[in-house]
């Protein structure tokens, strides 16, 4: 599994999977639509790829839909790396 | 169709008698909210017509007609009742978007109790504070918030039962109940109880500038107010078919997402998922919206998803819209009539007024950026800050204040008598809000008269947060206040002094973050914390939150001769 997925897929699960949800967070599962994740958690989700990797989000890409699932997460993160090389 | 009335024509000799009469009161009926929004329908003939068109984001649906909602809801009064639920105890639902949710509600309130919905992302914290408030008998949830319960469960020796609406095969621990819906005995007939016009209904907490939350304490009399307001505002024709954002955790979601529609014995479609601009209007497309009640974020964030997505579908069912939360902004109103070829009509009130109290009608011009004009029935004015006298010019900024007595103003905040009263000023009730009002009636909002902040439409006491911040165990002092922001109006931004042996960091403020996020909710997560090494504070010690929430604002901070030099 790709590493960024992996570290992303496993923040969401831990940081914001109710304990007793017993939802499994794949790379497709819904985020926000889902619920798991919304508008305003968005924002600590944001700080977090940053921090880790080193990058900069403009709020314009910091979409709902951007953030809708794990792989979109991650790409957004890899489009981001590249921009930042 | 026939074109609505005009402002004019619905004010002129208005009434709220035409509620009373339109809802066909008879001798022997009870006035039970619960009972005129199901048993009332069906007597009306309406019995096989769908009442609720329940989807999930993973495509799950389930339809419900009114004589459903009168058996089920029937079925949870009496599990209630059989659980020795008396009268007039507080029964908390905290589901998500479920159908149990908004046919427990009607159950509740056919047994005589009294419902409080509380937000399903609140977390334990959040939920603790109000449950301890409301002294609460029992709680209907879901297997994925149980633990929240839980964790305060011991903290509340008044909290009889847990009841699961979806525990399955789960194991329960001490007090907890299995009650599915689906599969319980379902009862015919069920004697409601006689509660009165003044029988406590519901009690919404809703939160203010100082102390903890407040419940906001309504009456089954409030659906007079809400049926109409419903009819009129929404524009609700019979053939409709409704759908309303809002989350009945929240008052719009019981009084727009229940007690309106239902008592008018309309159709609402109800989709328990977050935001997505592209299922969403697939979700309108498929089941033929006419007329949408949504909020000011939402239509922001659709917005920026751009027009090309609308016109990917058909969203010509679309008759009426209308927006509550925030004051709309003008560019949405506009954006709105262009793209769905009728402008979002914004509505003003609050957990308060228990109905809509200033609007845009559907028969009169909107105003793109304005909140409108006073509901019929309703008088409103601003008043001068000080004196508290109307002020009589327009332009000029004063306090939004409505004169007591329409049926759905709450009768109290629970066991908060001061509190209640102290928003009473010179025989008029404030809002909290202030507004400018122009020559042809129409209110302006200005801002918020106190430091509670209006966040994507709810609002979040700077007090709760501040408290929860100081649970931390980095943090010395905090404050919050709010932040201007293009999409939520305003977000929670925090001040904090860290304690002795600790430096602010990247990861402190995620911590600090994520800390808030899972105490309280999602909303009241500070989306920035700045680390400072004093507040501004009076001379005797307490906190100015004022002079930092101008600063985000830009705005001048006024007097500062009380303040502690530093």
């Amino acid at each position: 599994m790709d590493e960024i997925v992996k570290v992303v897929r496993d923040y969401v699960t831990r940081e914001y999977l109710e304990e007793g949800d017993e939802r499994e967070i794949t790379e497709t599962t819904p985020l926000i639509s889902g619920g798991i994740v919304d508008s305003f958690s968005m924002v600590s989700l944001l700080r977090f790829l940053e921090k880790k990797y080193s990058i900069h989000i403009p709020d314009a890409a910091a979409t709902p839909d951007a953030f809708d699932t794990v792989q979109s997460i991650a790409a957004l993160v890899r489009r981001f790396q590249k921009a930042e090389v | 169709m026939s074109d609505p009335p005009s402002y004019e024509e619905l004010s002129a000799n208005f009434s709220w008698s035409i509620a009373e009469q339109e809802l066909g009161h008879q001798p022997g009926d009870p006035i039970n909210i619960g009972w005129m929004c199901s048993d009332r329908i069906c007597r009306m003939g309406l019995a096989n017509k769908l009442a609720l068109h329940w989807e999930d984001y993973q495509g799950n649906e389930k339809q419900f007609t009114f004589d459903d909602l009168r058996v089920l809801s029937n079925t949870i009064a009496h599990f209630l009742s059989e659980l020795g639920i008396r009268p007039g105890e507080r029964v908390c639902l905290f589901m998500d978007r479920v159908p149990e949710l908004y046919i427990g509600f009607l159950g509740v309130l056919k047994m005589g109790g009294v419902v409080q919905p509380l937000f399903s992302a609140f977390g334990d914290e959040s939920l603790f504070v109000r449950l301890q408030d409301a002294n609460t008998s029992a709680i209907v949830t879901q297997k994925k918030h149980v633990h929240k319960v839980r964790k305060i469960r011991e903290h509340l020796p008044n909290l009889r039962y847990i009841i699961l609406v979806d525990a399955g095969e789960s194991p329960l621990q001490q007090s907890e109940v299995s009650f599915p819906m689906d599969q319980a005995r379902r009862i015919e007939d069920f004697a409601v109880y006689p509660t009165t016009a003044e029988s406590p209904s519901v009690l919404h907490y809703t939160s203010g500038t100082t102390g903890q939350p407040k419940g906001a304490q309504h009456v089954h009399y409030s659906v007079i107010s809400q049926y109409l307001t419903a009819k009129w505002v929404l524009d609700l024709r019979p053939d409709d078919v409704y759908w309303c954002n809002a989350d009945p955790g929240w008052v719009t979601g019981t009084s727009y997402g229940i007690i309106g529609p239902w008592s008018n014995g309309i159709t609402q479609v109800v989709f328990d998922s977050g935001f997505n601009a592209e299922r969403w209007y697939e979700f309108i497309e498929k089941h033929r919206v006419t007329v949408w009640y949504s909020a000011p974020t939402a239509i922001r964030l659709l917005m920026k998803e751009g027009t090309e997505i609308v016109q990917r579908h058909d969203l010509s069912s679309l008759r009426h819209l209308a927006s509550v939360g925030e004051p709309l902004n003008a560019e949405a109103v506009v954006w709105s009539q262009k793209v769905f070829g009728t402008p979002f009509h914004d509505t003003f009130w609050q957990t308060e007024t228990g109905c809509i109290v200033i609007t845009n009608l559907p028969g009169m011009p909107v105003k793109p950026g304005s909140m409108g004009k006073a509901f019929p029935g309703i008088t409103a004015t601003v008043l001068h800050p000080k004196t508290y006298e109307a002020v009589n010019q327009t332009g000029i900024a004063g306090l939004i204040a409505l004169r007591p007595g329409w049926p759905s103003q709450i009768r109290g905040y629970w066991n908060n008598e001061a509190g209640f009263k102290a928003k009473f000023k010179n025989g008029w009730y404030l809002c909290g809000d202030r507004a400018s009002i122009d020559a042809d009636g129409y209110f302006w909002f200005m801002g918020r008269d106190d430091d509670v902040i209006n966040t994507g439409g709810h609002l979040v006491g700077p007090f709760e947060i501040e408290s929860a911040l100081l649970e931390h165990h980095a943090v010395a002092e905090s404050a919050a206040v709010a932040k201007p922001d293009p999409v939520n109006m305003e977000v929670v931004k925090a001040f904090v002094t860290l304690k002795r042996g600790y430096d602010p960091s990247g990861d402190l403020e995620l911590e600090i973050m994520n800390h808030i996020r899972k105490r309280l909710s999602p909303l009241a997560m500070p989306q920035e914390i700045e680390f400072v090494d004093c507040l501004p504070k009076t001379r005797s010690g307490k906190i100015v939150r004022r002079i930092l929430r101008c600063k985000e604002f830009h705005e001048p901070v006024g007097d500062l001769s009380t303040i502690m030099d530093d």
